[in-house]
């Protein structure tokens, strides 16, 4: 079993997402064991760039502050290095197809493999350019995450036949952050997914409330969130750690009460 | 095994959100349909001959060639053309295509604001709804073509992120296009971006090359030895390039915007100090750092000033049929002012990147020689720019 698998075994997973480096590394690692601590099964762990083109403005907001306390990917590989002597949570990386690139795809993607990096979500690789990193993912044994979207159509089945890890279902038309309503028929895609794949489906963009949690993990096998945990960080800078461990218990509690 | 489309060599590709593929996939299907469609074709014509002005003339430089006492110069007036630049026969293809595909809202980017006054045309011409992303620096720097933009019924949206330029521009109209899918058209101003937008662009600019291959045959019986372009996203270039890259005499020289220079950071002249990365929906060549951040660039241009190249060049610039040099802003301001001064025409400075070139080359060929200088646009929206830039503040 992946490690990622192991996420989702024990009933509705939460997926909290950060940006590594927002404000600093050191917010960044008390934030994720805080997550830890408080039910989070399955961590994002996103590497900045300079133009996050899926990401709305409180997730690009993150991004930018990150880059500009110096963060680049070799400092994010040695934070993991760091938090993974104190945590086995699974944990996969969200960032950009450049960012990979430029470093060296094999490079990138064993290094992944070396530090305990378990996957590798990129909203800028769809299922027509796997190629570029799929098959040195497949050799190191780090999963590449595909996604499928409220416009996904006739491509569901096969984007969720090829599917590796999770698949991340993304709940609205548009970029990251919050919404006070979800309207796309979540429940269609899902069924289409079930049938054309075994491995676990999260739902994410625009959750931020126990209540939408629950709804959306309740479609699928887990809920993803990522712009309200980076309001938490906007708000209360390096004391977000705190507030960042209470939000995600109630979000894991809202999780886990559903059938 | 999957299929990636659009290739150009190892550029190219669609590396856009899941989001947006069924939005290309119907566009490729669309265009696919369209340009072989005859009506569609005797519309485009229609309003490439009765509403852009086409054809854009070949004017003979006779001061300028005697001045320079080298090749003989010819300039391609795109500065002609309704809405004052090339960007319109991208437009009107565009808008057309969106038109056929049941679309009622286009949404455009736009640097210098050439593309955005052009979308805005067009949308009113077809009866569309238009949206224009402009990077807020930029809106200073080109206000007279806000103002056109408004005047025109677009709604103009100064972006503030990043840079607050061109690229800012771009992810902005990808992130609006990835929320609004139904109703709106991405009308994408360069050969850039994902599939099938560099083939789309290049096609509905090509006619730029067609022109210039039919005149220069009827005035001199022979083909160019250059042919000369500005490039940023690179689609006047590919349009001036396009029906010359099976001849194998003609070169083809694209002019970057070097900025302050090629060996400082303020520079845009991606061929020249760029590296191969993936951005905007395609793999080319992009001015970025080491880990693949991309680069905040500079340029006294800001049609120019864009950290990446079209897919289609980068192609071009791998096998050597093209080359990329780079053009100061000095050196395009000093070729502003010159092309002004002995043939009474104001370029865009944009395509002053192109006359410099020509300024350097020129001299070095024989005067029976051809030189073809795509002047993309005209310059009367950098007139303040410039004054500024020799010190003169016009009180705009």
């Amino acid at each position: 079993m992946s490690n990622i698998a192991k996420a989702f075994k024990s009933g509705k997973a939460f997926i909290p997402f950060i940006t590594v480096g927002d404000p600093d590394v050191e917010t960044t690692k008390k934030a994720v064991l805080a997550m830890v601590e408080n039910g989070a099964d399955l961590i994002e762990l996103g590497i900045p760039f300079s133009d996050p083109t899926a990401e709305g403005p409180v997730i690009q907001g993150a991004n930018i502050r990150a880059l500009a306390g110096g963060i680049t990917t070799d400092k994010v590989f040695d934070f993991v290095r760091d938090i993974r002597k104190e945590t086995d949570v699974p944990m996969v990386f969200m960032t950009y197809a450049n960012v990979v690139f430029s470093y060296g795809a094999e490079r990138f993607i064993s290094t992944c493999k070396e530090i305990g990096i378990d996957g590798l979500i990129l909203p800028d690789l769809p299922y027509e350019e796997k190629d570029e990193f799929q098959p040195l993912c497949r050799q190191y044994g780090v999963d590449l995450i595909s996604l499928i979207a409220p416009t996904s159509k006739q491509r569901i089945a096969k984007i969720a036949k090829d599917a590796e890890g999770f698949l991340y279902i993304v709940s609205s038309l548009g970029v990251t952050g919050t919404r006070s309503q979800i309207t796309t028929d979540l429940s269609a895609i899902v069924k289409v997914v079930r049938e054309n794949t075994d491995i676990p489906c999260a739902i994410g963009f625009g959750i931020s409330t126990p209540e939408q949690a629950k709804k959306m993990a309740g479609l699928c096998d887990g809920a993803i969130v990522g712009s309200a945990i980076i309001k938490l960080l906007e708000q209360h800078d390096t004391d977000a750690p705190k507030y960042i461990g209470e939000y995600v218990k109630s979000m894991k509690d809202a999780v886990r009460s559903c059938i | 095994m999957n299929e990636s489309k659009g290739r150009f060599g190892i550029h190219g590709g669609q590396y856009i959100p899941e989001t947006l593929m069924n939005a290309v996939a119907e566009l490729e299907e669309a265009y696919n349909h369209y340009k072989n469609d005859e009506e569609f074709n005797r519309e485009l014509k229609e309003l490439f001959n009765n509403y852009a002005g086409r054809p854009s003339r070949l004017y003979y430089a006779k001061r300028m060639t005697e001045d320079l006492g080298g090749a003989k110069i010819y300039l391609k007036r795109e500065d002609l053309n309704h809405t004052r630049a090339h960007k319109i026969n991208n437009v009107l293809g565009q808008a057309l295509l969106a038109k056929k595909m049941g679309k009622t809202r286009l949404i455009a980017e736009t640097g210098a604001g050439q593309h955005g006054v052009a979308t805005a045309t067009a949308a009113t011409l077809f009866g569309m709804e238009c949206v224009v992303f402009m990077g807020e620096e930029d809106t200073i720097r080109q206000a007279l073509n806000v103002y056109r933009m408004k005047l025109l019924g677009a709604e103009v949206i100064p972006v503030k992120t990043g840079t607050a330029t061109l690229k800012d521009a771009v992810s902005e109209a990808m992130r609006e296009w990835t929320s609004r899918i139904s109703d709106t058209h991405y009308c994408l101003g360069s050969v850039m971006g994902p599939h099938p937008f560099p083939t789309i662009v290049r096609d509905f600019q090509a006619v730029i090359s067609k022109e210039i291959k039919e005149q220069m045959l009827e005035k001199e019986g022979r083909l160019p030895d250059a042919v000369l372009a500005c490039v940023g996203g690179g689609s006047n270039a590919i349009g001036a390039f396009y029906h010359f890259i099976d001849d194998e005499s003609v070169r083809l020289i694209g002019c970057e915007a070097a900025g302050r220079g090629i060996d400082t950071f303020e520079t845009a002249a991606t061929m020249n100090v760029g590296s191969l990365g993936i951005f905007h929906g395609m793999k080319s060549y992009f001015c970025q750092d080491e880990y693949g951040q991309i680069a905040p660039v500079y340029s006294i241009s800001a049609g120019l000033d864009y950290p990446g190249i079209g897919p289609e060049h980068a192609y071009l610039h791998d096998i050597g049929r093209a080359e990329y040099v780079p053009v100061t802003d000095e050196e395009a301001v000093c070729a502003f002012e010159y092309l002004s001064k002995t043939e009474g025409i104001i370029p865009a400075i944009e395509s002053a990147h192109a006359v410099a070139h020509a300024m350097k080359l020129a001299p070095t060929m024989d005067k029976d020689q051809i030189i073809v200088i795509n002047i993309s646009g005209r310059g009367d929206k950098d007139v303040a720019a410039i004054a500024r830039y020799r010190g003169e503040d016009l009180h705009e």
